[in-house]
Order: C-alpha cells, then sequence, then structure tokens
C-alpha cells in the first residue's frame, strides 16, 4: 500500500486533487494532511494551491510546513503544482515581492496586463486549456501525447535560473516554462487534476515514479 | 497554437435534477447532473457550469451533494452560481470541489465582496456573472445596464462600467449575459459581448441566446469572447460540443479537441 499525501495548508481546491489521484490510484491511500509526520511518512507528495503567494509562504511558515516540504522536496518523489509550483523557486514578483521557498533557483514574473491587444488572445489571467511542449523524456510524460492540452489558470509564471530544469514549455504573450524537473521534483504550472485523461495519466505516472528521472 | 477558446455548456440545477424551460415548452426535468456532466465531459466541454436555482434556502445543501458527486467523476473545471452571498458560501463551494463561483446580485448589493472573495481564494476562482439588457433606443450609441431579478430589476447600472469595476476588484473573468437575448435561440448580443471583451483584460464568457452551432462561432469571431456558454442546444441533444467544435475550428477557431 503506497501512502500518497497532499498537502493541506489552508489554501484551494484540495479536494479537486485528492479526488482525482483517488480516480488513478491503485494500492494507494490518499491523505489530505497538514501533519508533519504523516508528510514525511508518506511515500508521495503533492504540494498543490490556488491563490496569493503571500498567504501561501505565510501560512506555510505559520504551520511549520515550510522546513517539511524542503525534506519531502529533497526525499522522494514530489509534484508541485500551480502556486505549489510558483512556491518552490526563490521570489515572486506578487504582493509586491515575496521570498519563497528557494528549492529551485529562479524568479516567479508576472504575464503582462497592459500589454495592448490586436487579437482577443493575452487576457491575464491566462485561463484555459493550452498546449503543452514536452522538453525531453520524463517518467511524467510517460503515454502522454506532446502538444496535449492542460488546463491553466494563472496570471504568474516561473522563470527558472536555469533552463535545464525546464520539463515543458507553452505560449502565452511569449514562451514559458509550463513544468519543472529536478531530481525527484515535478512541478506543473497547469493543474492536471483538472486536465481530463492528459492530466489524469499524468497523476498516474507520478504515483508510479521512484523520484529517478 | 495557444491557448484555445472554451465551450462550456451551463446546468440549470433544482433540487439536485438538471432542469431547463425551452421557450413555450415547459420541459421541467433535464435529467440527472452527474449524468450528463459526464457526457458533457466525454464531448469535449471545456469547462461546466452549474446554475443553482434552487428557491428555497433549505435546498441549499443539495447544490453542494450535486457538485461533490460531478467533482468526484469528472475531471475539468466547475463553476457554481446561485446564492453564493457571503465567503463562507465560497468556501463551502470550493471544498465541494468546485474550482470557481459565480458572484452576482451579492456583488451589486456590495462590490466589496468581490475584492475580499479575490483577496481570500485569488481571482482565479472568483466569476462575475453580469446581466445585462439594452436600454439605448435604435439609432443612439449603445448601452446596456444591469437588471436583477431575472431581468425584472433595473439597477442604473451601466454593464460596461460595471465589468471595469469588477475586474479591478479583482475577478478573475466575467460571464456576461444578454437578458435580450438568454432563451430566444437568436444568437449572442455581439455588440454587448464585444463593448465588454474589449473594456477589460480579464477573460469574458459570452451567454445568452445560443440557438444554432453558427452563434457559438460568432460569440468568439464576431463577439471577441474567450468563452462560449450555452444550456439547451445541448441538452436536449440537438447537438454535441463536439460538433460545435469541429464547426468552429472549421471557421479558424483555436480549440480543444478531444
Amino acid at each position: 500500500m503506497r501512502h500518497v499525501a497532499v498537502i493541506d495548508y489552508g489554501m484551494g481546491n484540495l479536494r479537486s486533487v485528492s479526488k482525482a489521484l483517488e480516480a488513478v490510484a491503485e494500492n494507494t491511500a490518499v491523505h489530505v494532511t497538514a501533519d508533519p509526520k504523516q508528510i514525511l511518512n508518506a511515500s508521495h507528495v503533492v504540494f498543490p494551491g490556488v491563490g496569493a503567494i503571500r498567504d501561501c509562504v505565510a501560512e506555510l511558515t505559520r504551520l511549520g510546513l515550510d522546513d517539511v516540504i524542503r525534506e519531502a522536496a529533497q526525499t522522494k518523489p514530489f509534484l508541485g503544482i500551480c502556486l505549489g509550483m510558483q512556491a518552490l523557486l526563490s521570489h515572486s514578483e506578487e504582493n509586491g515581492g515575496v521570498t519563497s521557498l528557494s528549492i529551485i533557483p529562479g524568479q516567479v514574473r508576472q504575464f503582462d496586463t497592459q500589454r495592448i491587444r490586436t487579437e482577443n488572445d493575452f487576457k491575464v489571467p491566462h485561463m484555459g486549456w493550452n498546449e503543452v511542449q514536452q522538453s525531453g523524456s520524463h517518467p511524467l510524460w510517460q503515454s502522454i501525447d506532446d502538444a496535449s492540452r492542460f488546463y491553466f489558470v494563472h496570471s504568474y509564471f516561473v522563470d527558472p535560473e536555469q533552463a535545464s530544469v525546464t520539463a515543458a514549455t507553452s505560449q502565452y504573450q511569449h514562451t514559458f516554462t509550463a513544468a519543472l524537473s529536478q531530481d525527484n521534483i515535478f512541478a506543473a504550472q497547469f493543474h492536471p487534476e483538472k486536465s481530463q485523461s492528459a492530466g489524469l495519466q499524468l497523476l498516474k505516472n507520478f504515483l508510479n515514479w521512484d523520484g529517478q528521472s | 497554437m495557444g491557448l484555445a477558446k472554451r465551450i462550456i455548456p451551463c446546468l440549470d440545477v433544482d433540487n439536485g435534477r438538471v432542469v431547463k424551460g425551452v421557450q413555450f415548452v415547459d420541459i421541467r426535468d433535464a435529467g440527472d447532473p452527474v449524468e450528463i456532466a459526464k457526457r458533457y465531459d466525454e464531448q469535449g466541454a471545456d469547462e461546466l457550469t452549474f446554475l443553482d436555482i434552487t428557491a428555497t434556502h433549505d435546498n441549499r445543501d443539495t447544490i453542494v451533494h450535486v457538485v461533490e458527486a460531478v467533482a468526484s467523476q469528472v475531471f475539468i473545471p466547475l463553476t457554481v452560481g446561485g446564492g453564493i452571498r457571503k465567503l463562507e458560501d465560497i468556501r463551502r463551494m470550493l471544498n465541494a470541489g468546485a474550482d470557481k463561483v459565480g458572484i452576482n446580485s451579492a456583488a451589486i448589493t456590495n462590490p466589496e465582496f468581490v475584492r475580499e472573495a479575490a483577496e481570500k481564494f485569488g481571482s482565479q476562482c472568483i466569476v462575475v456573472a453580469i446581466d445585462a439588457k439594452r436600454v439605448s433606443p435604435d439609432g443612439d450609441a449603445d448601452k446596456w445596464e444591469i437588471f436583477t431579478h431575472g431581468g425584472r430589476k433595473p439597477t442604473g447600472i451601466d454593464a460596461v462600467e460595471w465589468a471595469k469595476k469588477m475586474a479591478s476588484h479583482g475577478a478573475g473573468e466575467i460571464l456576461l449575459t444578454s437578458m435580450d437575448r438568454d432563451g430566444t435561440k437568436s444568437g449572442f448580443d455581439l455588440a454587448l459581448t464585444r463593448a465588454v471583451s474589449q473594456a477589460v483584460t480579464i477573460p469574458v464568457i459570452a451567454s445568452g441566446g445560443v440557438g444554432k452551432l453558427q452563434d457559438l462561432t460568432d460569440g468568439v469571431k464576431l463577439g471577441e469572447a474567450d468563452a462560449v456558454l450555452a444550456a439547451s442546444i445541448f441538452h436536449f441533444g440537438e447537438h454535441t460540443v463536439g460538433e460545435a467544435k469541429q464547426q468552429m475550428a472549421s471557421q479558424g477557431i483555436e480549440v480543444r479537441i478531444t
């Protein structure tokens, strides 16, 4: 029996993530939890999140989960989703500038909200189904066609210092990093739990992943 | 290739059942929400919107169970509107598995509610629903006003200005319904849709009046909508979401084909 922990720090729609994991999980218990022990005892850890980065980092710190995340992100298959991806970087422009967990060096930047539209294509948030171009092979891309569409909803995007951690890109205003991988960490800007069959396949791949790329 | 335009079937839910009154023929029951949601998901719907039209307060819990049941089987974004008046209402819907909530009359009563909701839960889950009617006489410059109570009560608020205000308060998206067109099957109010879409930098969903597939295409191409919402055209098997997407794609609109 595998145990997957979905980190609960009071933000976002955790039920969507846990329901999607339950739909693809075989012999796996899904725990939505803020208990450090349960998180560190799990075989796989999912760090989801929607909302604003300042509250996210403040809640993680208040609950003592920042160090738990740092440890889990070094030791077991770890999946960050959306804000849970952005929080892994060093710093975000959101909320006037917020220092984040600094697990992956880089910045979180805002899409241009002032950009003059010539077409109707660049509204912010970037909301909807966009194509995700895989940067290379990775166990989490198994059985997922390159350029499959995933569901995005975000106004900020990650800009990692090292291009080598980019696992996928998408196009919106410009090319941006849609997924990251570093050792046993995989993180996605899109929402696999809301991306129908491609998203469920990615979650299934994550649960079958041993953390080696 | 980039972001796809979205097709969003809308399900009116009353006491746990999907209902839809078709013009002149009052067909009340269109089926079980979970079954209908699964069917649309299989057809390639990009999101689903549930509108809770349950009149009595006692039955409000029912929509929570509907959302829970759908969210455990359908893995695309779900929006729930109707009766969202307090932060607690939003939290309940998100905990049940909704991804976004639609706020309508509570925003008019108290615009600060939208700001509080966006700060608390993030703009990405706050959809402000606007019901607008054309109030300008023929020949005059276009003007639309917000109406409440199913289009019966004028508010004196200009629809385009209201959309801009709601965006500045943190709304992540606008669901724009033409009360003139709703239920008429004569197509979206394209001038209204275009006016609002050009006035804000957040996505706009066109709603109200879809009677044929070309109306959806027109909403995107002529109305400049980012997404199109329709109900009866899909409910009674006239068309599938897949047919709508094929039609849109054939006219050069980028859609997600499943």
